[in-house]
């Protein structure tokens, strides 16, 4: 919400500085966006006079003028077709920043001629839209005087308007606040009804509940001029451009009292107006030069012919006003809030007049805004005005709140004094009897409950009395993180630690792209782009590409982990908490004391079970399989489960989706479901530890074995066969190759074998190399190498 | 015994010339072994008179422990002669890099969450979760929203297919509908979690991270909540004092509502708390609005209480001085190396909450 100093001053009477006014509204919730002087962009502009004309040589549309500075006689090039002789223009030397253009003015050659200075046009110094020509001041100050002392400069506000403060889109109820906050006194304006003189001759009925009442006044004879400077001059620093006297005095009153109008060219409406719902596929072609397509339950201003205007959002151009109008029908309106946003909406359609009523305007000023407008018009413009035509009824909601006053310290902890609330509330324009307070028209959108009223006077006292106050921590026992709280906490860490990078990845992705990742189909109805309209059924896609983009920037070796959701569905909590490790590339930079390798599926495996550890799964009781999702390399990728549960996946990618993702391999990704780790025993004791006195030896075994023959088998095997004695079992070497006969691979294992009670004698020691060589066989079909 | 005076000093002679270890043990051999000089002496013994022989035997006892003690101290000094010599031979160049050793990061997104949530765990606040997708009730209606409110809008909020309005959260507030529906006051909890909003520009994406708070009981007010926000703003960016300025505002869910600024300048990008420089707003806030306690079954006659709500990653900038917002959801290892934070550096109670894990490698 823009307007001006000068305008504010219009509603409220003060001696405050535009810093206090603007620190006061920021202080009351009137947030200042920004707040800029006029004059201070402007100030190096002098009145130019023109001392003659002639057509540049070398250019048939540009005239070659000289002009005088009050020192000095410039020669400059100028477009514009209304120079003249004797002509007094704003001029910008060589040196002076052009608002318009933000650029500091050069001195020239134009076709040839050198150009010492600019005379300027109302849209280079953002003064309006006018470029037409270049400003004729009709001024009698002479040449070399500022041009601000003659613009009057003027100081503009932005305010930042919260949706709830709809009467604060006008400048008279900011104005209000500001009195309540102490800052000056409320003007009265006037508010004299303008007797009509006649009949209206267009009538108006109201066939639809989104309308309690409509105004209208019909006022013949008017002359559509050029609006006077004043108005002129508001509009422009309300931002708006002005247009004609009739349309800029529906646009002051809308900016200035939050009372939005609109004027009908009365000769171009056929028959009486009608408020009613559109039917479906009217059509009007509308004054924001777009042509809309209604719908039934759209409100709509219509005449025998059809809709005229969108009601409260936009008037139609068939019966807009020209210079030519003679004859208007003036609207003064209540339209309901909640369907003029759902209209501007699905029209989208954007006005000034939408902004307000779908906030909610004063109902019970439509009548004293037709007056208020009349008069105006009449003044500007002439003519002779109707009776008002009034259909329906101002609504008479009258809300009266019971308010217990302690409240505002209950809530607050404040104490203000009974009659600081009563002053403030009473400025603000509440009534107040006893207990009972009334709340003024123009708050029935905002103020419902005793809380609104705590921060009326809250917000007006000042937030800055707010006093600081500690909580009391006795009366809640702080429980810790819940596991799983914990447990997201130390994965993070713990992956950090085995070297990833954490990323934090979209929630969503391409739909096609998700396709690979068992995709439940879970669009979202509007994404932001086409290749982020899912919401991830798997970490590892949006992980992929960011390798992806890693590779691109030349990073070839990407280790990268996340931990958030993956979505099983659409509804609230259809979703699972994953941690998701991903590497490509080589393990390290090239050394020379260490030889890099590239990365593979144990490097994944490793990354899951660190993960597992951290969230204290009994990675002992892990069971391997072979059934990783279809997204893994199948030969080269395996779960980690608990009996039935899946606990993690992990392996290679599968050589297609690197393909899908245009990215180079190998690439290994673990998923870790966490929600599937069973919870900690959280015991805190540790076992006694049991320490043997006794020496531990070790015997190493060759095994050769079908190739296809899983080596935990044989590791388990060899664990379970005596764990009184069997302390660990280490594969340190894999072979397969022309030393082995096709389909073997041969497996070095070495067995750490603790002696409890005694030493054991090399008969013991070789009876329980047999066995192990017996349950090898047995298990897993290995023999011992030759 | 003029023998012992005669070899005495042959002996030592020979010990003190010994050029190595070897030719010291030939020595001791050719003295002190079976068939050396001593012992050829000490076999004499036996043929002497008794009371010469305990002379003598005195004599001999002591050569032999003049001429052990001699072998003794020259093997010592051989032994260090060697080694010097093989020390002089092992020299490698330590200025040659160390085995490299990947040292991971932890996203400055988690790292702040976690940061906060130790602070208000002080405080004596319980961590709550709510799910990503939510239902209409959670996200606008139990929070108050108006059926016509922009965040209801398409423009604003992310919907889910095929479903009856259920969108990305644009917000963490509904998980204070999930606790006050799940749980009976005192409630004292903060909720942190992705977001979602239809915006990505230079200074919005379309994901971001919020931290909720909620308190419920029967009488804490709006004070409490300026002095848990001066307490916890303090603590977070780690100075004795934070300017804080409360500016009304409004939020559907509060009542009365707050936004708060915090005092600071921003030279060069810089950002450094101070006052009277400007302010800069960090998070909305107010009192739990009536009709969120209704909507929640409870009795806005007995319960109050207030709720805030702030960007974490917003946050995460000021205080780490991250310039652009963007590169948080990029995933790019540099940056990740670069913003990012050792997996040791833990925020706690007793260390403080930051710089805890030594310098990055």
């Amino acid at each position: 919400m823009k307007f001006s100093l000068s305008w504010l001053k219009d509603y409220l009477d003060t001696t405050a500085s535009a810093t206090d006014i603007s620190e006061t509204l920021t202080r009351i919730g009137l947030e200042v966006e920004e707040m800029t002087d006029t004059a201070s962009a402007l100030k190096d502009f002098i009145v130019g006079e023109i001392k003659t004309v002639e057509k540049h040589p070398n250019a048939d549309k540009l005239n070659l003028l000289t002009v005088w500075t009050g020192k000095e006689t410039l020669q400059i090039v100028c477009g514009a077709p209304n120079c003249r002789v004797g002509m007094k223009s704003v001029l910008a030397l060589p040196g002076v920043m052009i608002p318009k253009y933000g650029e500091k003015l050069e001195k020239g050659v134009i076709r040839g001629i050198e150009s010492q200075g600019m005379m300027c046009a109302e849209d280079e110094l953002c003064l309006g839209a006018d470029h037409t020509g270049i400003i004729d001041l009709k001024t009698d100050l002479p040449a070399g005087t500022p041009f601000v002392d003659i613009l009057q400069p003027d100081i503009i506000f932005d305010v930042n308007v919260t949706p709830n403060r709809g009467d604060c889109f006008g400048v008279k109820g900011i104005a209000r606040d500001l009195a309540a906050a102490g800052l000056g006194t409320l003007k009265t304006t006037d508010v004299s009804p303008v007797q009509g003189t006649f009949k209206s001759p267009v009538n108006v009925t109201i066939e639809t509940p989104d309308c309690p009442v409509f105004v209208a006044r019909y006022i013949k004879g008017v002359k559509n001029v050029e609006s006077p400077a004043w108005l002129k001059k508001k509009l422009i620093a309300a931002g708006l451009r002005p247009i004609s006297a009739l349309v800029d005095v529906t646009n002051y009153f809308n900016i200035g009292e939050n009372r939005p109008l609109h004027v009908f060219d009365a000769d171009k409406l056929t028959g009486n107006l009608c408020v009613r719902s559109a039917k479906d596929g009217e059509k009007l072609d509308a004054l924001d030069e777009r042509i809309y397509t209604l719908k039934e339950g759209m409100v709509v201003v219509a005449d025998e012919t059809g809709p005229q205007s969108i009601a409260g959002v936009m008037g139609g151009t068939p019966t807009g006003c020209s210079s030519e109008t003679v004859n208007v029908v003036l609207e003064s309106a209540y339209f309901n809030p909640i369907s003029i946003a759902k209209t501007g909406r699905e029209l989208n359609a954007e006005s000034d007049s939408r902004t307000r009523f779908e906030r909610g305007i004063d109902p019970k000023a439509t009548i004293q805004g037709a007056e208020n407008a009349t008069r105006l018009i009449l003044d500007i413009c002439g003519g002779e005005a109707s009776e008002l035509v009034i259909a329906g009824a101002e609504p008479n909601e009258k809300r009266i709140i019971n308010f217990n006053w302690s409240t505002v310290n209950k809530l607050c902890g404040m104490d203000i004094a009974k009659e600081k609330m009563i002053e403030i509330l009473t400025h603000l324009g509440f009534e107040i009897s006893g207990n009972a307070i009334t709340v003024p028209s123009w708050r029935l959108n905002d103020i419902r409950y005793p809380a609104d009223i705590v921060e009326e006077i809250v917000r007006i006292y000042g937030y800055d009395s707010l006093p600081a106050l500690s909580m009391k921590t006795d009366e809640i026992i702080t429980s810790t993180l819940k596991p799983h709280q914990k447990n997201e906490i130390a994965v993070r860490r713990a992956l950090a630690n085995e070297g990833l990078c954490q990323a934090i990845t979209w929630s969503f992705m391409d739909s096609r792209l998700a396709a690979l990742f068992g995709s439940k189909g879970l669009k979202i109805l509007n994404p932001i782009a086409s290749d982020l309209d899912e919401v991830r059924p798997s970490l590892v896609p949006n992980l992929l590409s960011a390798v992806k983009r890693n590779n691109d920037k030349g990073i070839a070796d990407v280790a990268l982990f996340e931990v958030g959701p993956a979505f099983t569905g659409v509804q609230p909590g259809e979703q699972k908490t994953i941690a998701c490790a991903i590497r490509s590339g080589k393990t390290g930079p090239r050394h020379w004391a260490e030889k890099e390798r590239s990365i593979d599926a144990f490097d994944a495996k490793s990354d899951a079970i660190a993960v597992l550890a951290a969230v204290n799964a009994p990675i002992t009781s892990l069971q391997v399989f072979k059934n990783a999702p279809a997204w893994y390399h199948p030969g080269r990728s395996g779960a980690l489960c608990l009996g039935k549960t899946v606990l993690a996946v992990f392996g290679e990618l599968h050589p297609k989706i690197l393909n899908a993702f245009d990215v180079k391999g190998p690439v290994v990704a673990c998923e870790v479901y966490l929600d599937a780790v069973p919870p900690s025993k959280g015991k805190t004791k540790a076992k006694a530890l049991k320490v043997s006195a006794l020496m531990p030896l070790t015997r190493d075994f060759a095994f050769v074995m079908d190739q296809n023959v899983e080596a935990s088998k044989l590791l388990n095997a060899i664990k379970g066969l005596d764990k009184e004695l069997i302390e660990d079992v280490r594969i340190f070497d894999v072979y397969q190759g022309d030393k082995l006969p096709e389909g073997k691979k041969s497996l070095a294992v070495e067995v750490v074998i603790q002696p409890k009670e005694k030493t054991l004698t090399d008969e013991e020691i070789d009876l329980l190399s047999q066995r192990i060589i017996g349950i090898a066989a047995k298990v897993a079909g290995a023999e011992l190498r030759a | 015994m003029n023998k012992v005076e005669e070899l005495k000093p042959q002996i030592l002679t020979r010990i003190n010339e010994a050029s190595s270890l070897q030719v010291l043990e030939d020595i001791r051999v050719s003295v002190l072994g079976k068939k050396g000089e001593i012992t050829e002496m000490m076999k004499t013994l036996g043929s002497l008179p008794p009371e010469e022989r305990k002379l003598a035997g005195q004599v001999l006892n002591e050569f032999k422990t003049e001429i052990t003690t001699a072998l003794d101290a020259k093997k010592t000094a051989l032994e260090e002669a060697e080694l010097n010599r093989r020390l002089a031979t092992e020299t490698i160049d330590v200025t040659l890099p160390i085995r490299p050793k990947q040292q991971g990061r932890v996203h400055p997104v988690s790292q702040v969450m976690e940061e906060m949530l130790t602070i208000f765990a002080q405080m004596g606040f319980d961590l709550a979760e709510g799910p990503d997708i939510e239902d209409d009730w959670h996200c606008f209606e139990a929070l108050n929203f108006p059926p016509s409110h922009p965040a209801r809008q398409m423009q604003a909020t992310f919907f889910m297919e095929n479903t009856d309005g259920n969108v990305l959260r644009t917000h963490t507030s509904p998980v204070q509908i999930r606790a006050m529906e799940n749980q009976k006051p005192p409630i004292r909890i903060v909720a942190p979690g992705r977001t979602y909003r239809c915006d990505y520009d230079m200074t919005h994406t379309p994901m971001f991270h919020q931290i909720e708070g909620l308190v419920i009981d029967t009488e804490t007010n709006m004070g409490h909540l300026k002095g848990v926000l001066a307490d916890f703003m303090k603590k977070f960016f780690e100075v004795d004092d934070v300017p804080i300025r409360f500016r009304p505002s409004f939020f559907p869910f509060t009542e009365p509502s707050a936004e708060v600024d915090i005092g600071c300048s921003r030279k060069n990008g810089e950002f450094k708390i101070e006052s009277g420089k400007g302010w800069m707003e960090v998070l909305g806030c107010g009192m739990v609005h009536p009709n969120v306690l209704k909507n929640c079954g409870l009795d806005p006659e007995v319960y109050q209480g207030f709720a805030f709500g702030f960007g974490v990653d917003r946050f995460a900038m000021l205080k780490y001085g991250i310039p652009d917002l963007r590169g948080f959801f990029d995933a790019d290892m540099r940056w990740l190396k670069h913003y990012g934070f050792v997996p040791l550096d833990i925020p706690t109670i007793t260390s403080g909450l930051s710089a805890n894990g030594g310098a990055k490698r």
